[in-house]
């Protein structure tokens, strides 16, 4: 029982980081419908900015702190003088260029970091842990992990409906063409959007390194548990996101407590079965 | 200096043309109405003069600034807002926020603030927190209003503001265009309630098959010289 107690809240956990992957890619589609394919490289190029600055020195969380505002900037960039010219009734184009995009990030990380699998290093951390009783302990970084998330859930939500650039991201979302109306300029807005899903993947980027190894080739896997999470939510939801992560993550564990071997597949199976019976997710938004 | 000034503006959807040569004028707090059958070309005209269809660099003059290649949010911030026909609200907002969305660019002082437009609108203050897509239709329109007007804009143009309202709140619609005029802001009013047009407008165009058939005071246009601009016949 105790052992079954422990996979629910091993899977929970692993939820926060599934959520976490999936975030930024739930934003980005939430506001302009566009989906990132690049998105699991993103956060593997984040972590391996932040092994760079480690490497050098620094603690993680300092680079981290370091890394996030670049990539912000990155990702504003990129949606400013690429995606922009892109966005348009034809989603093919902005698909083929993520697509493109991460293939050039996985052969970049390639060539200057070798295909070795690493590491962050987070000191202490790395094998600290909180005993809850009952024979019960969780690791201290997937418990911090699981807390940024909905940290950064939070966060979000105030921005979204406590601010006037939230109420334009939702304006924008809503109805592009009307929001223009209002003096919106919408390639602003995703610019602005693009870059807080790539200061995402930084957080994103940090817990994948530290939870397990990382190497170039790492992101489209890791950008299938995004999808999953963010469509068994529902599409722009973001506490949806949250539940399918955690749909996801306690799937996995489940999953690989049964037999090792099925964890993964526990995970798709499960993303398949709330496809059948929730086409639309967990938590669909009332307007789409 | 004219407030708003077209000059042989043409506008096309793909290659199909939509506008043939409109020359218009609206002088700083004039009223003038675009009056004409479905398909004359007068949303189309609205859109070009925002921005959302692109003209002709020069053919559109907003305060003698040429703003015929602008973007529509350019442009609003220059001081023209759009109530767009079929009021096309933010369906996720709630009243509240609609109307805030309006004023996201509120470089221009001016009148227009929230409290401004309650008491304008006194139903939406009971309202507020209310999505704003679950008004009634009158409702929904005075969110419109009100929104466009809280960007404090120089010239509110209006598309089709009476459309599949009852006719006892297009009254109450149209009763409020005069404080809104008497606060400094011209309209454009493009409408199909010719009669209702009639009695708001300074002047008068009327549009048929994208081009002007036929301007000039309310007062001074005939019954048959209006039928044969409307109907071409």
């Amino acid at each position: 029982m105790v052992g079954w107690v422990d996979t629910i809240v091993q899977g929970v956990l692993l939820g926060g980081l599934y959520a976490l992957y999936a975030t930024g890619l739930s934003v980005i589609f939430g506001i302009m419908r566009l989906v990132n394919l690049a998105h699991g490289d993103v956060m593997v190029l984040s972590a391996f900015l932040v092994l760079v600055l480690s490497t050098a020195g620094i603690n993680v969380i300092a680079a981290a702190a370091m890394v996030a505002p670049l990539m912000f900037v990155l990702g504003y960039v990129l949606q400013s003088l690429v995606l922009n010219r892109t966005l348009g009734r034809d989603v093919l184009p902005p698909l083929l260029i993520t697509f493109g995009l991460s293939i050039i990030l996985q052969n970049a990380l390639l060539e200057l970091f070798s295909a070795d699998s690493r590491r962050l290093h987070v000191g202490a951390l790395d094998t600290a842990s909180l005993a809850l009783g009952g024979g019960i302990a969780v690791g201290i970084m997937p418990l911090i992990c699981f807390l940024v998330a909905i940290a950064v859930i939070v966060a979000l939500n105030l921005l979204f409906f406590r601010t006037t650039l939230g109420r334009a991201f939702r304006a924008t979302s809503d109805d592009v063409e009307t929001a223009q109306l209002m003096g919106i300029d919408n390639r602003v807005i995703y610019a602005i959007a693009m870059g807080i899903a790539f200061l995402i993947c930084t957080l994103a980027g940090v817990f994948l390194g530290a939870r397990a190894n990382f190497d170039p080739s790492i992101g489209p896997a890791r950008l299938i548990y995004a999808f999953e999470a963010v469509i068994i939510g529902g599409l722009g939801s973001l506490w949806g996101t949250l539940a399918g992560g955690i749909v996801v993550g306690l799937a996995q564990t489940i999953g690989a407590h049964i037999n090792p071997e099925w964890q993964i597949l526990a995970g798709h199976l499960a993303f398949l079965g709330v496809l059948v019976v929730r086409p639309r997710g967990l938590f669909p938004r009332a307007v789409d | 200096m004219a407030l708003l000034e077209t000059h042989d503006l043409t506008a096309f959807y793909g290659h199909f043309q939509a506008l043939y040569g409109i020359s218009l004028t609206l002088q700083a707090g004039e009223t003038v109405a675009i009056i004409g059958a479905n398909g004359a070309g007068k949303t189309t005209f609205l859109k070009t003069v925002v921005g959302l269809i692109k003209a002709q660099p020069s053919a559109v003059q907003f305060a003698g600034e040429a703003i015929g290649s602008r973007r529509a949010a350019d442009i609003v911030r220059r001081g023209i807002a759009l109530v767009p026909e079929g009021r096309r609200l933010f369906p996720s907002l709630s009243v509240e926020e609609n109307l805030l969305v309006g004023g996201y660019v509120s470089r221009h002082s001016g009148p227009w603030g929230l409290e401004r437009v309650y008491q304008l609108f006194p139903a939406l203050a009971e309202r507020r927190d209310a999505p704003a897509t679950a008004l009634s239709g009158g409702q929904q329109q005075m969110v419109a209003i009100g929104r466009g007007l809280m960007s404090n804009p120089r010239l509110l143009l209006c598309d089709e503001i009476s459309l599949g309202l009852a006719p006892i709140v297009i009254r109450d619609i149209y009763a409020v265009l005069p404080g809104v005029k008497a606060q400094g802001t011209s309209l454009l009013i493009v409408e199909q309630d010719i009669i209702r047009a009639l009695s708001v407008a300074d002047r008068v165009y009327c549009f048929q098959e994208g081009r002007v058939t036929l301007s000039g005071h309310p007062q001074d246009l005939t019954k048959d010289s209006i039928h044969a601009a409307y109907f071409g016949v």
